[in-house]
């Protein structure tokens, strides 16, 4: 648990020191959601249903571009070996990887969340403690196959669209939950949201714990 | 195994009454659950494999991921053709489509890191792991997009295929296309098991050829 801690506050050291990563992720966040919302053309009273769907496409994008750039710098001076060689567990490297992704796409959904209410009508200050739990389930399940993948994606050739490739479809229900759990409760309440956020639950566990389990054998040798 | 091919393709015509199109089902059905369990063989050959390292366990998978596309790819074929003269439409965003278009890009981006990643030790585990995780999000999926069904309207609530098997002769078509399928599918992959591990005694023996030199 030490050493997972201790590789959480490294990543985030690193992210505060440059805010390379976190700069880059920031602005295409907001050109995603200025491209999709102009790309709809949406009548201003229609612009609120459009929310979710532009919501979660951006940081979907966004996220795949910073866990990938997360794991380019570990390879760059061969950090990784180092991060291995060291007496930690994987799994702590997995779990302190997940943690470091999961406050970084937090970070960027601080900014990027009031700019949707903003460009798109929508009424946050009511629904902020559904949407901020829906946001952290969407994010956690995201980042545990991120956090793996992108420890694939980044030893093999062609590794830029190796990513996405194998991340989106992988995604996908992560995504149907998510919208629909943020349209409910951008509508409504939690209560509606039950359904997206069960998916939302299930898929986060499942893939934590697959992700802690199986963390060791990307990264082995 | 040839024999049991010979039969559907005799067996199937004898009980069509929805029509020429209805055919297709004996097919389609039966290639859905032959990629269903290619999928799962992947899967099973995965975790073998990385529990244990046995190159055949690796073979397997890989031939249980190209196979399950191949029947994947032939049931988002075969269902279009039926659909178009039934419901009106080639594709729909029912569930069930939904979901099957899904796995198909899964698998398919198993077989593109087998592809991209060159024939190492490392892709292997790589292939392995995401082979695993492939399967670890069949229930999710399936869970997700019944999701969906709220929000598309349910054009298609008559899919339901099965119910429409009163005749006897009809169960029998399914029955013997699924075992024909089935047959057929074991015995491509065996074939290519063993076409991959000459693959492999080649490129063990180029080596030797290329030291002794």
């Amino acid at each position: 648990m030490r050493g997972a801690g201790a590789i959480l506050l490294k990543d985030l050291r690193i992210e505060w020191r440059t805010r390379e990563s976190l700069a880059s992720v920031f602005v295409l966040g907001v050109l995603l959601l200025v491209v999709f919302t102009v790309a709809h053309d949406p009548e201003p009273e229609a612009a609120p249903a459009l929310a979710p769907a532009v919501l979660w496409v951006a940081f979907v994008f966004t996220g795949l571009l910073g866990v990938q750039r997360g794991f380019l710098l570990e390879r760059e001076n061969d950090c990784m070996s180092g991060l291995l060689s060291a007496p930690v567990d994987p799994a702590a490297i997995y779990a302190g990887k997940l943690l470091a992704n999961v406050v970084l796409l937090g970070v960027t959904q601080a900014v990027v969340v009031p700019l949707v209410g903003l460009f798109l009508h929508v009424d946050l200050w009511g629904v902020l403690p559904g949407l901020i739990a829906v946001l952290s389930l969407g994010n956690v399940g995201f980042a545990s196959l991120a956090t793996l993948f992108a420890a694939v994606a980044t030893r093999t050739r062609a590794r830029e669209v190796m990513l996405p490739l194998l991340l989106l479809p992988l995604l996908v229900p992560l995504l149907i939950g998510a919208v629909t759990a943020t349209r409910a409760v951008l509508g409504g309440g939690l209560g509606a949201a039950r359904d997206g956020i069960a998916v939302l639950i299930a898929f986060d566990v499942v893939f934590v714990v697959a992700g802690w389990l199986l963390f060791a054998y990307v990264v082995r040798d | 195994m040839l024999a049991a091919l010979w039969l559907v393709f005799v067996a199937v015509p004898t009980e069509r009454e929805m029509g020429i199109v209805q055919r297709i089902f004996y097919f389609h059905v039966a290639s859905a659950w032959v990629a269903f369990l290619g999928f799962f063989l992947v899967a099973g050959a995965s975790a073998v494999y990385l529990w244990s390292g046995s190159a055949g366990a690796d073979r397997l998978a890989q031939a249980g991921g190209e196979i399950g596309v191949l029947f994947c790819t032939l049931v988002l074929v075969t269902g279009p053709l039926w659909a178009r003269p039934i419901w009106g439409v080639w594709w729909t965003w029912d569930p069930r489509l939904t979901m099957t278009v899904i796995l198909w890009a899964i698998y398919a981006s198993y077989l593109m890191l087998r592809a991209f990643g060159g024939n190492d030790d490392a892709v292997r585990r790589y292939a392995a792991v995401l082979g695993i995780v492939g399967v670890l999000d069949i229930p999710i999926i399936i869970v997700s997009v019944r999701l969906l069904r709220g929000i598309h309207p349910a054009v298609i609530t008559r899919n339901e295929g099965g119910s429409g098997l009163v005749d006897p002769w009809m169960r029998a078509g399914l029955g013997v296309s699924a075992l024909a399928l089935i047959l057929f599918a074991a015995w491509l992959i065996a074939l290519r098991v063993r076409t991959a591990r000459l693959t492999d005694e080649v490129a063990a023996l180029r080596r030797q050829v290329a030291e002794a030199a």
